[in-house]
């Protein structure tokens, strides 16, 4: 070959390992960009659900009205009070010349459903306003919203959007008057599920998780670390423990809908525990969290170094000396990074819940494991399904907390190995 | 709290207090004799603190798989006793008509005399085997508390019993694992079969048609509902090899660049930002595919022509494809470091660019470790659940147009499970039927990678 053919050659290989080169680096960008583009759209999505329109009224909370009988018996007064009418009644007085039905119902609408029960909030924190007139911040209905957050368009024809041209010129009124507010919206954390946007919160939906992950910590985590220490430490070599690993790491791979379907069969067809339960939910997710947790046990333990055992076996240890005393303390980190990882994925499976009934309309927080719940992934599905428009950003909002709980827990295993990482 | 509650809690407060009673037992002994000692005070303490509590463990245990069984048996024969004999399904409406009644989920007053009275009966025997468990309990505790009293001495080896039961404690946890996969077979395996009993096999596999919907009425046009799980397969068949398409070379490319070519640095933002990918959960990816991805495609395949279904194949593929390509990446990666560095310097003394190292040397080196790895994210694609549920449609469509709406086997399966239920009506069944399925598929898959690990790994050093 002469000199011209080789250098030709040369820049045809240089050329190729550049273009190569480039392809590697458009996969990782790509990846990277889905990414960013994935947490950017649900943060941005979100945002809006984290504030909340408020609407402060004058409520003249009338003694004669709250306490007819005059018994001054707070509870009663909080339990009896027509609280739904004193929220109608204080619009009407904001907004005077309102008299027929249509209208009246277009006013009420500027506030949520609930109205009312902000008004018996506020007495119940200041029972001795009554007889007063006061402010009060009454949350607008989801509509107003999305109004205000600019995310339904004032200037389509009025039969396009919810909001009506009669409501929008009252909303400009309290605009006018400086009574519009947008505060964070806290019931996102102190309200369960509701049908109404406005008021729906995720605090039942935490506290079945929670309820949920403490289950399945504490059947996975002893059970995992148990199968782990006898497998890698003390089973011989047989066919058994071989059974055993096989079926372990087929476990792992099995799909996790599939679990769903043996907590039904089994734990509420055989043994009749009951559906939609943090109980089953814990147990079908201990079963799919095992392979995570003995897998990454077996991993640490294996990693400690035979020195170790034989010293302490030199000393005079017995074998469940050496474990207890040297090998489980070394691996400790190990183990607690598996299982941190194993719950978070836990924490974010959704379809074997689904399968036992998970994901019911529950308003009330559960306070058993035997209540009934549902959990943030469930939570996040049943909202994602609802067409409403405001959902939408309550959705997002709650894959957003998920996420952010999800990520940190991530972060911490990540932690616990670089801080306790040891290379022998 | 039920009584069973108070009674283990007792239990574990009584094993506690046991330990320290041996404790001081075994104390009391050695101070007044001249012998040594054997075992440290602690194991006497374990040793007799174990014997309390294990028994009413093995009885619980025994109590919660036998008695369900027994209850619904005397159940039966009461009904019967009382009804005479009854077809299946009467039985199982009265059944949980007294199960709802004594649950409190019924009002006693909308029922017939009877019902109430088998209610009050079936609340009955379960106070009553609550009770004889924990009779039982109680004296299998005190005998063994006895025992193990009587069992220590100055030279007993205590230690070698603990360990003994504490061993035996760790097989039998080992043993959970395998008791899940019985679990699990024999869940889908009974319920397939009595399947099979309504529709016959061939018609499953092979059936064209899937509209598992069973009229009301027995005289109804198409009464039975049609279970041919073609549809199902090829729209399962068609998302997993969309996401594959996406997945495989972005991963890979990924991996030889995180593992040949990028510096520190990079590497380490780029590893945990692809540990963020593969922790989210798959319910976001689908609300991902719903709402960003599936309207995003629909209009520019609308701008350029295309009538793209707002449930198409494509997006739930695409977004699969996505939540797969850290599942790649990490394991590609972790077999193309596995390969020797020795491999790479040789490539290079000859002269060819890292490229040419990569393609030529690493790859194949790679090979079977990369099909494994490839092999499990099609298993685990297959039984992905949320991204097709949430994006994918209901309707099942047999179609090979990636644009249009089609549905999966996991769709179905949720589809037919969610709600309120009759436990055997044959869209339950078929319900089980297709997990079986998806089981037996995964498994297969997950064997495969398995094999080709262990047949064509190549053993260098």
């Amino acid at each position: 070959m002469t000199n011209k053919k080789i250098s030709a050659l040369t820049k045809k290989r240089y050329s190729s390992e550049k273009r190569f080169k480039a392809y590697c680096i458009a996969a990782l960008a790509l990846a990277m960009a889905i990414l960013f583009t994935l947490l950017s759209s649900i943060t941005l999505n979100s945002l809006p659900a984290f504030t909340q329109t408020h609407i402060t009224t004058d409520v003249y909370l009338d003694k004669n009205l709250l306490d007819p009988n005059n018994t001054n018996d707070l509870e009663a007064i909080l339990r009896e009070g027509p609280w739904r009418s004193l929220a109608k009644s204080s619009l009407r007085e904001m907004v005077p010349g309102v008299n027929d039905r249509k209208e009246k119902r277009e006013l009420y609408g500027l506030v949520s459903v609930i109205a009312g029960d902000s008004i018996k909030y506020y007495v119940k924190e200041n029972p001795n306003d009554i007889g007063k007139k006061v402010q009060i911040n009454i949350p607008s209905s989801d509509d107003i919203d999305l109004l205000t957050k600019g995310l339904i368009d004032r200037n389509l024809p009025e039969e396009n959007r919810t909001v009506s041209n009669l409501q929008l010129k009252w909303l400009d009124q309290f605009i006018y008057e400086k009574r519009v507010s947008k505060r964070f919206a806290w019931k996102l954390f102190n309200h369960g599920d509701s049908r109404e946007a406005e008021v729906a919160g995720l605090k039942g939906a935490i506290a079945g998780t929670l309820l949920t992950m403490f289950v399945t910590l504490i059947i996975s985590f002893p059970i995992g670390v148990m199968t782990a220490v006898y497998l890698e430490e003390i089973a011989p070599k047989n066919r058994m423990t071989d059974f055993i690993e096989v079926n372990i790491n087929n476990l792992a791979a099995v799909p996790s809908i599939v679990f769903g379907l043996l907590g039904l069969a089994v734990f509420i067809g055989y043994f009749g525990m009951p559906r939609s339960a943090p109980l089953v939910g814990g147990i079908v997710l201990a079963l799919m969290t095992l392979p995570v947790i003995i897998i990454a046990t077996r991993a640490s333990l294996a990693s400690i170094p035979p020195s170790i055992r034989e010293a302490a076996y030199g000393v005079g240890a017995s074998q469940l000396q050496v474990i207890n005393h040297h090998v489980l303390p070394l691996a400790i980190p190990g183990i607690l990074t598996g299982t941190i990882i194993g719950i978070a994925r836990a924490a974010g499976e959704t379809a074997p819940l689904l399968m036992i009934g998970m994901m019911a309309f529950i308003v009330d927080t559960p306070h058993k494991i035997t209540d009934k719940a549902t959990v943030m992934p469930a939570q996040i599905y049943m909202w994602a399904n609802n067409p409403e428009r405001s959902f939408e950003s309550l959705t997002s909002a709650a894959i957003l907390i998920l996420l952010i709980i999800l990520i940190t827990m991530n972060a911490l295993a990540i932690y616990l190995r670089k801080k306790y990482e040891r290379k022998w | 709290m039920s009584i069973i509650n108070i009674y283990m809690i007792i239990i574990m407060l009584l094993s506690i207090s046991s330990y320290f009673y041996g404790r001081n037992f075994i104390k009391n002994k050695t101070s007044t004799s001249t012998e040594k000692q054997h075992s440290k005070d602690t194991y006497h303490g374990a040793f007799i603190s174990l014997y309390l509590i294990l028994p009413s463990i093995i009885f619980l245990s025994l109590w919660i798989v036998i008695s369900p069984n027994i209850i619904d048996e005397l159940l039966t024969i009461k009904i019967i006793y009382i009804f005479g004999q009854l077809g299946i399904d009467e039985l199982k409406i009265l059944k949980s008509q007294v199960i709802a009644l004594s649950n409190g989920v019924l009002i006693a007053g909308n029922l017939s005399e009877e019902v109430n009275y088998i209610s009050d009966y079936y609340l009955y025997i379960q106070t009553v085997s609550k009770k004889i468990y924990i009779i039982l309990s109680c004296l299998g505790s005190a005998a063994a508390f006895l025992y193990a009293r009587k069992k220590i001495t100055i030279r007993f080896n205590a230690r070698f019993n603990v360990e003994v039961i504490v061993k035996s404690i760790m097989i039998l946890a080992s043993l959970i694992a395998i008791l899940t996969t019985v679990g699990i077979i024999l869940s889908l395996v009974v319920e397939t079969i009595r399947f099979f009993e309504i529709i016959n096999i061939a018609d499953f596999l092979f059936g064209l048609k899937w509209s598992p919907q069973i009229a009301l009425r027995a005289d109804q046009v198409a009464n039975e509902g049609l279970f041919g799980a073609v549809p199902l397969f090829a729209g399962t068949l068609m998302i997993t090899v969309i996401a594959m398409v996406v997945a495989v070379p972005i991963g890979l490319m990924t991996a030889v660049y995180l593992s040949e070519y990028a510096s520190n640095t990079l590497r380490s933002i780029a590893k945990p930002a692809l540990e963020i990918l593969a922790g989210i959960p798959t319910v976001v990816y689908g609300f991902f595919a719903a709402l960003t991805v599936a309207p995003f495609l629909r209009d520019k395949g609308a701008d350029i022509g295309l009538t793209l279904s707002s449930e198409s194949a494509l997006a739930a593929g695409l977004v699969m494809g996505i939540m797969i390509i850290p599942l790649i990446s990490s394991l590609s990666d972790d077999v193309i470091n596995a390969v020797p560095q020795s491999l790479r310097e040789g490539s290079a003394a000859l002269g060819s660019t890292k490229s040419e190292t990569v393609k030529k040397v690493i790859l194949p080196a790679a090979l079977p470790g990369i099909v494994s790895a490839i092999l499990l994210a099609v298993s685990r694609a297959i039984g992905e659940t949320m991204i097709v549920v949430m994006a994918a449609g209901v309707a099942a469509n047999l179609t090979a147009n990636p644009f249009e709406s089609v549905t999966a086997v996991t769709v179905q399966i949720v589809v037919l499970l969610v709600g309120d239920q009759e436990f055997d009506s044959a869209k339950t069944l078929a319900a089980f039927a297709l997990g079986f399925t998806l089981f037996i598929i995964t498994l297969g898959l997950n064997i495969l990678s398995i094999y080709i690990i262990r047949k064509y790994r190549e053993q260098y050093d």
